[in-house]
């Protein structure tokens, strides 16, 4: 083969071959939200869009299906979990930036990375075995026996005391995500030069008002964005939270009784779905989730452009 | 002066900094040494030869369940493979291509998004029209949650290769194509192999999306057209049910999964430190 | 304050591990005057200029050994403060450091914000004052409140000079504040040293040596992390008597 036709070809399909794969990943991404659109149009009709996301009665024996109470319970797990979650990652973060000494760095970053590979089944497991019995004990029981005694209004607020419930997926959720937001603030703490450092100690600060002054406000938009990840990945958490959330569909939740999340909801009934409706209805959960965490997820991108100072990730 | 104040406050966040550090990790300890503990015990010749045992009988084990966590990601991490590294070397090696910004934004939205979506899709892109669970089903979900791992991997090492070797590579006469296959992929090779392996232990951990693609079955089998178990859908099953035996084997199937992730973690470290 | 010197080093000594940098240097640094220290890369002036306000406390590797005199009293004595120590000797680093979540007025006062002060209008006055002193004034008093990082590297520079002088330190150490400029903010600064030492001490490193004759009274030499000679600068620059200190300053290395 002459020589210009070997690498002219040869440039021609490699680069269409490289092409080619790279769009097949592009259309796996449109696939998703079409397939996801599709399976969900039967129950999106039936119901209106708006009339699935509001109709508070999930029901598949009656054929009733409003998304509702699922979608409640994942905003409420998810802002729980972060909230609880945010200043022990931000404060695990700045001891691997700034307070540790040069030897426990990697350590302690090494097991940070290793808490958020743990998969969510083994979060589970662990949260049936150990930390249901715990809540139940130290926290739900003593509680609702006090509120039984002094505040006996509280208690339709609180619920059944049995461990199994909403506050111990929110315990666990919170434990997933602290690793997870606390890698990405890390990431982005360690992208402040030390110059902005040394400018602020050389005025004649403390470590703290260094940090404070300083360090945070550059990382900012790396924090935020993070912290938005963060969230992104409560809302789609499956297994952890279908194995402590007790799975219960319908309102009014409680803070220790039984609830449902979208994705627990999927999980739970998916496969006993008889009829095409309530497959449908269940698909249309999972695409109202994905818009979700699709806008999640370009928000923490959109801050992240918007709010950086000079050096982008990537 | 309020230097005093000053200090003071230094010292009282410099605590809670420690404080939340610690409450950071003294969780994870406790979690790997439960799943150590409880886990030890169950991780038996017959967990690892045996196929499960109905309820009340005891000594089964999870030999299916184990192969077909083999099987479905290794053959997820194929398929994932073949596109994560197509289009982390489009990004890198073909920086102006009009495609790249659609594909970075996908690559980088793809990995935020719920796992059990990946598993809703294959569901109906592959297990409706066959007609009955698979673990190639499984597995093309877990390639959908791998792809974006590998990509953003591939990208980054293929980034930091000096552009002096391709520049070496052409002035010796060789095509684009062959300098990117014969000079750039291999000196790269680490560090895809690292992404490879983090994406191969996020799929292992999965079960989200196998709950309705793998399924699971009770059954040793290597065909991949049939519904297969893996063990992260077994450690589920096992630990939501009222079986003591069943959550013993639970807790063994927890610390293979944790210890197979923080080895596989641990390489990779090792491998981007050097 | 004792004698003529506000600050003074005896047998100063830094090392880096077990690398010294700077070996057992005795240098006075004279009161309202300007020392420039000059030498080859790699001499040690940087680190010399790093131990006289204390920053390398901030590096767990590096020792520092000997005295530093500040008004006669030993800055590395066990009972003094640095966060002290560093408001009464302040520092310009080579590239300028605006904070860019700050404005421009932000910027300046961020030192003075430290020590509590919040009175507006102190604020505003302190900030005028040393805007003027870094010859910034003019050029910014419209837009205070802007990012600081929207201005050029000169005017940034200037920005770093007036935000370390806002908190009226006794001694200002410069790291080379003009390496990373164009020849015109380098000369607006160098006017500005000029008038600057009427009221602050200055200790300036430079590579330039003409910088050195240009702006300073004194000038100390330095090699391999040793002092070789100090002297008046019209003494170093036209009859030095080290032969080393000839030989750079007729630039035969460095």
């Amino acid at each position: 083969m002459p020589g210009w036709l070997y690498q002219r070809l040869g440039d021609r399909l490699f680069s269409a071959l490289v092409v080619g794969l790279a769009l097949g990943v592009v259309l796996a991404a449109l696939a998703i939200v079409w397939v996801l659109y599709q399976g969900g149009r039967e129950a999106l009709h039936t119901f209106g869009f708006l009339g699935f996301l509001t109709g508070s009665r999930w029901d598949a024996v009656r054929g009733e299906f409003g998304a509702w109470p699922p979608l409640l319970g994942t905003l409420v797990t998810s802002a729980a979990a972060l909230f609880l979650a945010f200043f022990p990652a931000l404060s695990a973060a700045l001891f691997v930036v700034e307070f540790a000494p040069r030897a426990l760095k990697g350590a302690v970053a090494y097991l940070i990375d290793l808490l958020a590979a743990l998969p969510s089944v083994v979060y589970g497991l662990w949260g049936i075995f150990v930390l249901v019995p715990l809540v139940r004990e130290r926290v739900e029981l003593p509680l609702f026996t006090w509120a039984a005694a002094h505040a006996p209004g509280l208690l339709a607020f609180l619920g059944p005391p049995t461990g199994i419930g909403m506050l111990s997926a929110i315990l666990v959720l919170a434990l997933m995500i602290v690793p997870y937001a606390s890698a990405l603030a890390r990431d982005a703490l360690a992208l402040v030069p030390q110059s902005q450092r040394e400018a602020m100690y050389a005025l004649g600060a403390t470590r703290w008002e260094v940090i404070r002054r300083v360090v945070i406000p550059y990382a900012r938009a790396g924090i935020f964005s993070g912290v938005v990840l963060a969230l992104a990945r409560a809302l789609g958490e499956t297994m952890a939270v279908t194995m402590l959330i007790g799975n219960s569909v319908n309102l009014p939740y409680t803070l220790f009784g039984p609830a449902a999340t979208m994705a627990s909801l999927i999980a739970n009934e998916f496969t006993e779905a008889e009829d095409d409706l309530h497959l449908s209805a269940l698909i249309a959960v999972g695409f109202v989730l994905l818009l979700i965490a699709l806008a999640t997820n370009l928000v923490a991108a959109w801050v992240l452009r918007r709010m950086s100072l000079g050096e982008g990730r990537k | 002066m309020n230097l005093r104040r000053r200090y003071l406050r230094d010292r009282v966040m410099q605590g809670l900094v420690y404080l939340g550090t610690l409450a950071v990790l003294l969780p994870l300890f406790f979690i790997l040494y439960y799943v150590f503990v409880q886990g030890i015990g169950a991780l038996d010749l017959a967990f690892f030869t045996r196929p499960p045992a109905p309820p009340g009988e005891g000594g089964g084990g999870m030999l299916p369940a184990i192969v077909g966590s083999l099987v479905v990601d290794l053959i997820a991490l194929a398929l994932a493979a073949v596109f994560g590294v197509a289009a982390g070397v489009l990004l890198a090696e073909y920086p102006d291509h009009p495609l790249n910004p659609f594909l970075r934004l996908v690559s980088d939205v793809m990995a935020g998004l719920p796992a059990i979506l990946m598993g809703l899709v294959a569901f109906v892109l592959v297990v409706k029209p066959m007609g009955h669970f698979s673990g190639f089903s499984g597995a093309v979900a877990l390639a959908l949650i791998m792809v974006p791992i590998i990509t953003r991997a591939t990208e980054g090492v293929l980034k930091l290769i000096p552009w002096e070797i391709t520049e070496a590579g052409l002035a010796l006469g060789l095509p684009r194509w062959r300098v990117i296959l014969s000079l750039v992929l291999p000196a790269a090779r680490g560090g895809i192999l690292t992404g490879l392996m983090l994406a191969l232990a996020r799929g292992a951990g999965e079960a989200a999306p196998l709950l309705f693609t793998a399924f699971g079955n009770p059954f040793l089998t290597l065909n991949p057209l049939e519904p297969m178990d893996t063990l992260p859908l077994k450690l589920y099953v096992y630990a939501i049910s009222p079986y003591e035996d069943w959550h013993r084997q639970a807790w063994g199937a927890a610390l293979l999964l944790a210890a197979a992730i923080m080895v596989a973690n641990y390489l990779a470290r090792r491998a981007t430190r050097s | 304050m004792e004698g003529r010197y506000r600050m003074e080093t005896q047998r100063l000594s830094v090392y880096y591990g077990k690398h010294p940098g700077v070996r057992g240097v005795s240098l006075p640094v004279h009161d309202r005057k300007i020392t420039a220290l000059i030498g080859p890369s790699g001499c040690g002036k940087t680190t010399f200029l790093r131990a006289l306000n204390r920053m390398h406390d901030l590096n767990p590797i590096v020792r520092v050994e000997g005295r530093v005199l500040l008004d006669g009293e030993d800055i590395y004595a066990p009972e003094v403060d640095p966060v002290v120590v560093r408001r009464r000797v302040g520092m310009v680093f080579q590239r300028p450091t605006p904070f860019p979540t700050m404005s421009i007025f932000e910027n300046v006062v961020a030192g003075l914000r430290l020590v509590g002060v919040r009175d507006r209008k102190r604020l505003m006055e302190a900030a005028e004052r040393a805007l003027r002193m870094a010859a910034l004034w003019d050029e910014v008093k419209d837009r205070l409140h802007q990012p600081a990082v929207g201005l050029s590297g000169g005017q940034q520079q200037r920005l770093s000079i007036a935000r370390a002088l806002a908190v009226e330190p006794e001694v200002l150490l410069m790291d080379e504040p003009t390496s990373a400029l164009d020849p015109i903010s380098t000369q607006a600064i160098e006017d500005l040293l000029a008038t600057l030492k009427d009221e602050v001490t200055i200790v300036i490193v430079t590579h330039n040596m003409q910088q050195a004759a240009r702006v300073s009274d004194y000038t100390a030499f330095f090699l391999d992390g040793e002092l070789v000679e100090f002297d008046r600068t019209e003494k170093i620059f036209t009859n030095p008597k080290d032969p080393r200190t000839e030989a750079y300053i007729t630039g035969r290395f460095g």
